[in-house]
């Protein structure tokens, strides 16, 4: 047989049909994650048309993107968020699918709660109505967004119909300098490959630095995934997934482990299979990054200056860096350690699992942040927020000046009520920092956790190493 | 969805690359249950300039919108298509859209139509010296042509999707006839695979 690359094997076995002359393949879903905001008219489309969710068993629902992150025992004040959790509420228990309200034990944004669950699990395939859905393909799976079309008919056939994406294979070799974490690579990805590079492909991310990561670095690295174009992100299942997945609530057990590990050992990509694209990035190339414009693929080392306009050859990139400095409110050619920022953001489902908060504790021990500096520290879910407490960080941010609050995506989009006002600049480790995104007018510089730590401390962008 | 086999008209140029869904449509707008009434929110924040391309009168009326590279990229929000779709546009031109807001184009009956880097480059200059300039996007035969400046090109849409745009077929009706071979597949699943709910 001719070899095959990861994602190839695991798109093999879910072929229900496979298309003939130019038609779309039809793929089984394994697993459907269902939020409140794209889910709504899937549902209304199944009551219009009389249809039923053909597999409840294999489908789960969480509240996140709406959810405040104070107060959550109070019902939400924005009357349209609450309709929009009650929607979802109410059409979870008529068509019997499982939810995990706002402060149930197991809520959470959406991409932490699959895997810490153990629903997330090698050579699956995985969706959900949201774009970091890749953030699974840390695992070994395919993971990809779709949209409420789509949403509804998952629910109605727990199929999609699809066609086959190219394949992509990024090699990150060597090792990362000190200070430089899982957000650093995948930023230096896109600043690479640019906001297109990885449209119509799923990315195979390879090469010691991926191996050496944890499940949680690299389910930061695979988030992004969208923000490079792909329609998904994946890393080859390893001891360190096996490991991770072990005794986790839904997975497999006794003998079953057993023949789940030998299948799983069976589907990295064979020696010599071919990739349509291959990119390789030296890790040692990869210092901590930020992002200075006002898309993903606008990034910098953080040691660096601003970059100027002129310095893009292409017009049509020189046009979007100017216009994004007009927007970001940044002169070309200024250090970034210069930019003076007025609100840190630590959570998304990029960082906000409980190695970054680690991470982030690590930095804010024993210091403080900077006078007037608004900071916000969000756990991923209520299983990372219970973890996190048992560890005592919540007494470190707080001790730190650290505002620490309820699981959610919070200011990773404006959608509750933690926003930026128009001008404000944020440190973020979430994952856009499109004009707008964390609220009309506001700034957003995309950093690993303990980068943002490290900032909210000094009051401009800074490294833990800046601090000494 | 109903059914789309020519779409004629006159364009706005969208004039920028890196479109993405949050400015198509920002999202608190993302709050409704409803599938309607998006037309408002379709690049509000944009739109408070009066200068904006949408605001210029002689563009009023146009169906066709043309963007730049990497069109629809962000979130996977269908809302994106639908304020479009509900502001009066019927197909979207682009030299390269992101794949979500591609799909959910295709669902929606609203047709991308990727062209090359220079074909849009064209276009979006003729359609500024002439405002009124008519295009004319043929799905059965893949075109898309503006006599009146002289250009003319084909457009990619996989035989599947294309036959969806003519017939206005619904996608679910059309894999439920497939239930047949659904419920075989689900007989040889592996047998760890996980369920959801509490176990
Ligand atoms: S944390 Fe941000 S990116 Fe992740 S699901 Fe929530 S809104 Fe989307």
């Amino acid at each position: 047989m001719a070899p095959k690359t990861l994602s190839e094997k695991i798109w093999d076995r879910h072929l229900v049909t496979a298309g003939i002359e130019g038609a779309s393949d039809l793929l089984y879903i394994d697993l459907h994650l269902i939020h409140e905001v794209t889910s709504p008219q899937a549902f209304d489309g199944l009551r219009i048309s009389g249809r039923r969710v053909r597999r409840p068993d294999l489908t789960v629902a969480t509240e996140d993107h709406n959810v405040p992150t104070e107060n959550i025992d109070q019902p939400i004040a924005d009357e349209v968020s609450r309709k929009q959790i009650e929607t979802l509420r109410a059409n979870a228990a008529e068509f019997g699918v499982t939810n995990y309200p706002m402060g149930h034990p197991k809520q959470g944004v959406v991409h932490v709660i699959g895997p810490e669950q153990g629903l997330t699990q090698p050579g699956m395939t995985i969706v959900c109505g949201d774009s970091h859905t890749a953030t699974h393909g840390a695992f070994g799976s395919i993971a990809f967004g779709i949209g409420t079309s789509e949403v509804e008919h998952v629910l109605a056939t727990q199929t999609l119909p699809q066609s086959k994406p190219g394949t992509m294979a990024i090699t990150v070799d060597g090792e990362l300098p000190e200070g430089s974490s899982a957000k650093d690579v995948i930023l230096a990805i896109i600043g690479r490959i640019g906001t297109g590079g990885g449209i119509g492909k799923i990315i195979e991310y390879r090469g010691d630095v991926i191996r050496n990561l944890s499940m949680e670095g690299r389910m930061t690295v695979c988030n992004m995934s969208i923000e490079g174009g792909a329609k998904a992100g994946l890393i080859a299942p390893d001891e360190t997934t096996f490991a991770y997945l072990e005794g986790r609530e839904h997975s497999p057990t006794g003998a079953d482990w057993d023949g789940a590990v030998a299948d799983w050992l069976t589907l990295p990509t064979d020696p010599g299979a071919e990739f349509d694209e291959e990119v390789v990035l030296d890790g040692a190339d990869i210092p901590a990054h930020v992002s200075w414009g006002t898309n993903p693929a606008q990034v910098m080392p953080l040691h660096d200056v601003i970059p100027s306009p002129d310095s893009f050859d292409d017009p049509g990139l020189r046009d979007t860096a100017a216009r994004a400095l007009e927007y970001m409110g940044l002169t070309a050619n200024t250090p970034m350690r210069d930019v003076a920022v007025d609100t840190v953001f630590i959570g998304s489902c990029t960082n906000s699992r409980i190695e970054d908060l680690r991470a982030a504790a690590a930095v804010a021990e024993g210091r403080h942040v900077k006078d007037g500096m608004r900071t916000l520290v969000v756990p991923g879910s209520a299983q990372v927020k219970a973890q996190a407490e048992a560890e005592g960080l919540p007494e470190i941010f707080r001790a730190a000046g650290f505002d620490w609050r309820e699981p959610g995506c919070s200011m990773c989009l404006a959608m509750n009520p933690d926003k930026l006002q128009p001008g404000e600049r944020a440190a973020s480790t979430s994952n856009r920092n499109f004009e707008g995104r964390q609220g009309r007018g506001g700034r957003t510089h995309l950093v690993s956790p303990a980068v943002a730590a490290a900032t909210a401390i000094a009051g401009t962008f800074a490294t833990p190493a800046d601090l000494d | 969805m109903k059914a789309v086999h020519i779409v004629t008209g006159t364009a706005v140029p969208l004039d920028r690359t890196d479109v993405d869904t949050d400015q198509i449509i920002p999202s608190d707008w993302l709050k409704r249950v409803e599938r309607t009434g998006f037309e408002k929110g379709l690049f509000s924040e944009w739109r408070d300039d009066r200068d904006f391309v949408l605001n210029q009168e002689q563009y009023a009326g146009a169906n066709i919108l043309i963007g730049g590279l990497n069109f629809g990229t962000g979130s996977s929000r269908e809302h994106a298509v639908w304020a479009i779709q509900q502001y009066g546009f019927d197909a979207v031109i682009s030299p390269r859209f992101a794949d979500i807001f591609r799909n959910n184009c295709t669902k929606n009956g609203l047709v991308p139509v990727t062209v090359d880097a220079d074909f849009n480059a064209a276009l979006m200059t003729a359609v500024r010296q002439d405002p009124d300039l008519e295009i004319t996007i043929d799905v059965a035969q893949l075109t898309v042509e503006a006599p009146a400046a002289g250009l003319e090109t084909t457009f990619p849409l996989d035989a599947s999707t294309q036959e969806r745009f003519l017939e206005g077929l619904d996608d679910i009706g059309l894999t439920l006839r497939l239930t047949a071979d659904i419920d075989d597949y689900e007989t040889h699943r592996r047998p760890w695979l996980p369920a959801t709910g509490p176990r």
